[in-house]
């Protein structure tokens, strides 16, 4: 590897060859700072369009100033990362975005956690020199996410997470010059576009230009509202990361405290959508086996693959991109939507609270659960099975608003019948881990014998595209593990073109998993806070006493008492759905 | 043309095009076959003659006799007169302004005596859609020499000799271009030509398209043989409906010919060239935009280096030049590198071709050797200025390009002088401003323009040409404060410094190249709230001298807004906070009664 010599701020150092002047800067220490470069170095994301120019740098004998994220160092080269020329032109380059930017800090939704106000405070901006029209675009409602452009920086992340990382191509720039911006085609709504609302362009937007639908106003109107039943549902992956939001350290564990704090908000009953991703095995793995059954019995109209279903955007994806495959995917619904299908029927029967007395509120790592509550084959009558999804930083929100001190609360555990869970289910918040839960039980019920190892470590991991064979008592069987919908998309057109070697695919649409989901505290796209995330998953699984679905005493309970059994036609009723072609 | 004993070469541009050349050229072609002549007489619609000023232009061959400002009523008498009694048709002819002397032959005229045509040697003498009038004036020629005699690398060698700098407007060394695009290996390399002209006012590349398509075809080729590209494309402003027809006809024609495609000339070498349509987007001029448009994604551009020449169209190595530039091409390869250096400065070798506009008498496209001075472009060639003005100021490089005054109509024209002038080469555009053009608006047009065809990536050149264009329009408006004379010239400076491409990093320069030449004028607007020539409306009055003022009360019918007060046969009067400016009373009034204060 060739290795280059240069001073940075007068600091001599070596760096390989093809290293930029803001990696070379960072690794001694300097910080440049940047509006619109992103990198999410293991996914092998980069964002680095070269436009803020924030990061403009003065480099001896060249005759402009050089963007740092783009710049490649030289042999010889002598950089000056804050000489006043560049800090005046940084300064006014700040200064300008924010003579085109709204100044509502006080009611913005990411007030305190905007890059642009950061880098602001940062520069020291006082006052903006430079005033003038702003723009004004109208703003756009969906479901799940809000588009305020008015807020947009055009730092072009939001295009780089929906065309290549998942290749949905809703988002990009269009008009040129100030009237530049980033908007579907045609300036459509998002609502109209095949956009999946996997939420990373929210996860990824430096300001409030891209932000999920606040529900948090529902929620606590629904929980001072007396003649209400609310009870919640919190998604796996929502443990693993709350925590940050009140100053944790990523990956710590937080399930007894969140537990704790939703009581303490006023829920009636706290219960887990891991219980209801035990139901997903059941009836998931169930599927998987008769297909694949089928298939070795002869029959060759079975479709195989069979395709997890809990991710909502990974849906909305193949309804719109793939509408021909629409049967190959398992028609189980996800987990959050079998929760809230039997809280509104077995347990307000149980309760004996009437349907439309009862709110079914659930806490997710994802900005797409809140589009996928509010399909109407989800809802009776006009009635949601799920009434509202909050993400992890709403729920993190109404925790602050309550003055709950988070860190100093206790442990506390679930409600029953709801609130039971198995290790199998936990792992669901990471990518691969649907699909080992399904492994643990698919195997037991297919061979009859006790599966030894729990631990399927071929299936975990983080690349974007795995695969592994499992030997279920002699059967291999071929698993393939995509995440992120560029990856899921490779996967798709294998299928199609008849070329696919797996029997069973599971696919997320967000890099990572849950854990990496659009409504997770913002990684700022440090891929090491996703995998802090993803060991405290695992930790979770290690530490339950149970770790197969199927041994979860309360999913028995519930198959007793209500549904009979897997695939019944109570089951199909309330836990399977089907698709629609949104081509 | 040996059948025939005469020809008219009627001009095929698109300026004369628009004032009916194609019905002259028609009127030609019926009334020839009336008096029995269409195999005796040939019409030809060229390319363009340059002197736009003048159009539609008809050359009669042998004779040269050169008739400007022709009409369709007019092919009669030019049949009649000239082609069937052999007698000029004097009224038609090219009167000399200062002179008065009528002057019949092209090379007698000042527009053209000090030209020299290298780039435009074609343009106006062959008809473009015929491959044979090209082969005839040795083309071609280059590139069988280069197929037959010379290796890539003393082609390259040539080129570089002979010191030719990328025409589109940076100034690139060609032959160097060239030299680093095959030097980078790889299977499969592309020829790109830039004729995505869009500077206000520039079209000598048009011009070339539309007047000699083949030398760009045959530089093309030399430059794909040279590199070791088998693959070219042409980059062209969909607006450009004609040069493309000529550009498609003689693709088809050197096809025929076997002057594309496959072994061409029995060689080993196969080239093949495509076109691409631009929607228009001066920022595609950019070679990386340009190629971006091209692979159908966004025109805007991105970091150099990697520079096309490493990773160009589709991630192959791509060479990218301009039209003017590949036309250069073909005559160096013939006639040697020594010629082309002999034309020229120290540092500039060659020709260049203005487009000279505004206001100055002979407006039209001329080609000129590098270290001509300005006075001589704008004087003896164009003409001087327009009804007898003073001369303020000259605008070269297009919008990109900064304001030169007096002091520098003796620098000698070339890439280094202007640049040092605080102006650029540009691609050639040149417009000329009298004492009635305001300086600060002349600014404001230049950036008015930058801001339309800003692509808005990066933040300096999409909020920053705003802001300045906003603190231009105040100062018009008779708003501006001195504050923001200083806000200008340092957010200019920001934005050269931290733009992301070229156009950005020069989108300032009328703004900085007008505070430093004529800063009295800014400050004309903002200390004492007046516009100097008389052009911002808003710090203008319309008021009524009374001594001559008649009170005959046509201003007062005719203003828009009841401004305008006075009893009959009484001195009249404008009420300031009424009048909207519109002038009317000014046109109306018979007895210049109405002044602008």
């Amino acid at each position: 590897m060739e290795m280059i010599n240069l001073t940075i701020d007068n600091k001599s150092l070596v760096v390989k060859k093809g290293t930029t002047l803001l990696e070379a800067a960072s690794s001694i220490g300097i910080d440049v700072p940047t509006l619109c470069h992103m990198h999410l170095h293991d996914m092998n994301i980069e964002n680095k369009p070269g436009g803020c120019r924030v990061c403009v740098v003065e480099v001896k004998g060249r005759r402009n100033l050089a963007p740092a994220c783009c710049t490649e160092v030289a042999d010889g080269m002598e950089i000056s990362t804050h000489s006043m020329r560049a800090v005046n032109a940084r300064r006014t380059i700040v200064e300008l975005i924010l003579s085109d930017h709204p100044a509502d800090c006080l009611i913005c939704a990411k007030s305190g956690k905007c890059d642009l106000q950061n880098i602001a405070h940062h520069l020291g901006i006082r006052e903006i020199h430079y005033q003038g029209e702003q723009s004004h675009y109208r703003e756009d409602t969906s479901p799940a996410i809000i588009r305020e452009i008015d807020k947009c920086i055009l730092c072009r992340r939001c295009e780089t997470m929906c065309n290549e990382v998942q290749t949905v191509g809703v988002l990009s720039t269009i008009n040129r010059g100030f009237e530049a911006v980033v908007s579907p085609a045609f300036e459509m709504n998002l609502d109209h576009s095949s956009c999946t609302y996997c939420g990373q362009c929210v996860a990824v937007c430096p300001t409030a230009a891209l932000t999920e639908v606040d529900e948090t106003g529902a929620v606590i109107r629904a929980l001072s509202d007396p003649t209400k039943t609310v009870i919640v549902q919190t998604a796996p992956a929502v443990r693993a990361a709350l925590g940050e939001e009140f100053g944790m350290e990523a990956g710590s564990l937080v399930t007894g405290k969140m537990a704790a704090a939703l009581r303490r908000l006023g829920f009636d009953h706290v219960f887990d959508t891991d219980f209801a991703a035990d139901l997903t095995i059941m009836e998931e793995g169930t599927e998987l086996l008769g297909r694949l059954n089928k298939y070795l019995a002869g029959d060759k109209e079975v479709k195989l693959p069979i395709l997890t279903s809990c991710c909502p955007a990974w849906v909305k994806f193949f309804e719109h991109h793939f509408p021909g495959m629409k049967d190959i995917p398992s028609t189980a619904r996800s987990p959050q939507q079998m929760f809230g299908a039997i809280a509104k029927t077995y347990l307000a029967e149980k309760m004996a609270v009437k349907r439309e007395d009862l709110v079914v509120v659930s806490i997710m790592p994802c900005v797409a659960k809140k589009y996928e509550s509010s399909r109407d084959e989800f809802a009776v009558d006009g009635n949601p099975d799920v009434d509202y999804a909050l993400t992890t930083r709403e729920l993190a929100q109404i925790i602050n608003l309550a003055n709950i001190d988070f860190k100093s609360l206790p442990d506390e555990e679930f409600d029953n019948p709801m609130g039971e869970s198995t290790g199998a289910s936990v792992i669901f918040g990471t990518t691969g881990g649907v699909i080992e839960a399904a492994v643990r039980t698919a195997y037991e019920v297919q061979t009859g014998k006790t599966l030894e190892r729990l631990d399927f470590e071929e299936l975990r991991g983080m690349e974007g595209l795995r695969k592994a064979t499992i030997d279920f008592d002699g059967l291999p069987i071929n698993i393939g593990i995509a995440h992120g919908l560029g990856n899921a998309r490779k996967l798709l057109e294998e299928i199609k073109a008849g070329n696919s070697e797996f029997h069973a695919i599971e696919i997320m649409s967000c890099p990572g998993g849950c854990i990496g989901g659009g409504g997770q505290p913002y990684h700022h796209g440090d891929v090491e806070i996703l995998k802090k995330r993803q060991k405290a998953i695992y930790a979770e699984d290690k530490n339950k006493s149970i770790r197969k679905s199927h041994e979860n005493p309360y999913i028995k309970k519930l198959y007793d008492e209500f549904l009979g059994e897997p695939m019944s036609e109570k089951a199909h009723h309330l836990l399977h759905t089907e698709y629609f072609d949104r081509s | 043309m040996t059948d025939y004993k005469m020809h008219l070469l009627v001009c095929g541009g698109t300026g004369c095009k628009a004032s009916q050349s194609e019905q002259i050229k028609n009127n030609f072609k019926n009334q020839l076959q009336e008096v029995g002549l269409e195999n005796d007489v040939q019409v030809i619609h060229t390319g363009c003659f340059g002197f736009c000023e003048q159009g539609p232009i008809v050359k009669v061959q042998p004779d040269n006799t050169f008739y400007v400002s022709v009409t369709p009523d007019d092919t009669r008498e030019i049949i009649n007169e000239h082609i069937v009694k052999g007698r000029q048709v004097d009224h038609l002819l090219y009167t000399d302004p200062n002179t008065k002397v009528q002057i019949t032959e092209s090379k007698n005229m000042d527009f053209y005596k000090k030209q020299v045509r290298i780039a435009l040697r074609n343009c106006g003498f062959i008809n473009p859609e015929n491959i044979e009038e090209y082969i005839g004036n040795d083309g071609y020629s280059a590139l069988g020499k280069c197929l037959e005699e010379l290796t890539p690398e003393s082609a390259i060698k040539m080129i570089m000799d002979s010191g030719l700098r990328g025409r589109g407007g940076g100034g690139f060394p060609t032959g160097l271009k060239w030299d680093i695009t095959r030097k980078v290996e790889n299977e499969q390399k592309y020829v790109v030509c830039n004729a995505d002209e869009g500077d206000p006012g520039a079209f000598m590349d048009r011009s070339i398209l539309e007047g000699d398509p083949h030398t760009v075809i045959e530089a093309m080729a030399i430059c794909g043989y040279c590199i070791g590209a088998n693959k070219g494309l042409v980059y062209i402003r969909a607006e450009y409906p004609l040069a493309i027809q000529r550009l498609k006809t003689a693709l088809t024609q050197a096809r025929e010919y076997g002057l594309l495609g496959e072994n061409i000339l029995g060689s080993d070498f196969s080239f093949e060239i495509e076109i691409r349509y631009g929607a228009g987007a001066f920022v595609c001029g950019e070679e990386t935009a340009l190629i971006h448009s091209m692979e159908g994604k966004r025109g805007e551009p991105t970091f150099k280096p990697p520079f096309p020449s490493q990773e160009g169209y589709l991630g192959k190595p791509t060479n990218v030049n301009n039209v003017e530039t590949f036309a250069n091409i073909p005559p160096i390869i013939t006639k040697g590198a020594d010629w082309f250096s002999s034309i020229g400065t120290e540092k500039s070798k060659g020709t260049k071709v203005f487009a000279l506009a505004g206001k100055i008498n002979n407006v039209g496209l001329i080609e000129v050797p590098m270290g001509i001075t300005l006075r001589e472009v704008i004087y003896d060639i164009g003409g001087g200025i327009k009804n007898g003005k003073e001369f303020k100021s000259v605008q070269t490089g297009g919008p990109s390009g900064g304001c030169l005054t007096n002091d520098f109509l003796d620098t000698p024209i070339d890439y280094d002088n202007l640049l040092a002038a605080g102006s650029m080469m540009g691609s050639g555009g040149m417009i000329v401003m009298d004492e009635d053009d305001c300086m600060v608006s002349i600014a404001k047009f230049y950036l008015e323009f930058t801001l339309d065809e800003s692509c808005g990536k990066c933040t300096p050149c999409r909020i920053g040409n705003k802001r300045l264009y906003e603190i231009l329009e105040k100062i018009t408006d008779g708003k501006g404060t001195p504050e923001d004379l200083t806000k200008l010239r340092m957010l200019s400076h920001v934005i050269k410094d931290s733009s992301l491409c070229g156009l950005g990093q020069t989108s300032p320069n009328p703004i900085l190249s007008t505070l430093d030449n004529f800063m009295h004028e800014y400050e004309a607007h903002v200390n004492d709230g007046k516009c100097p020539a008389g052009q911002c409306k808003a710090l203008l009055q319309y008021v009524i001298t009374d001594e001559k003022c008649t009170g005959c009360t046509l201003c007062f019918r005719n203003c828009p807004v009841g401004a305008i007060s006075g009893e009959k046969r009484n001195p009249h009067y404008i009420d300031q906070s009424l009048c909207i400016k519109c002038g009317a009373c000014y046109d109306k009034c018979k007895f210049d009664a109405i002044k602008i204060a």
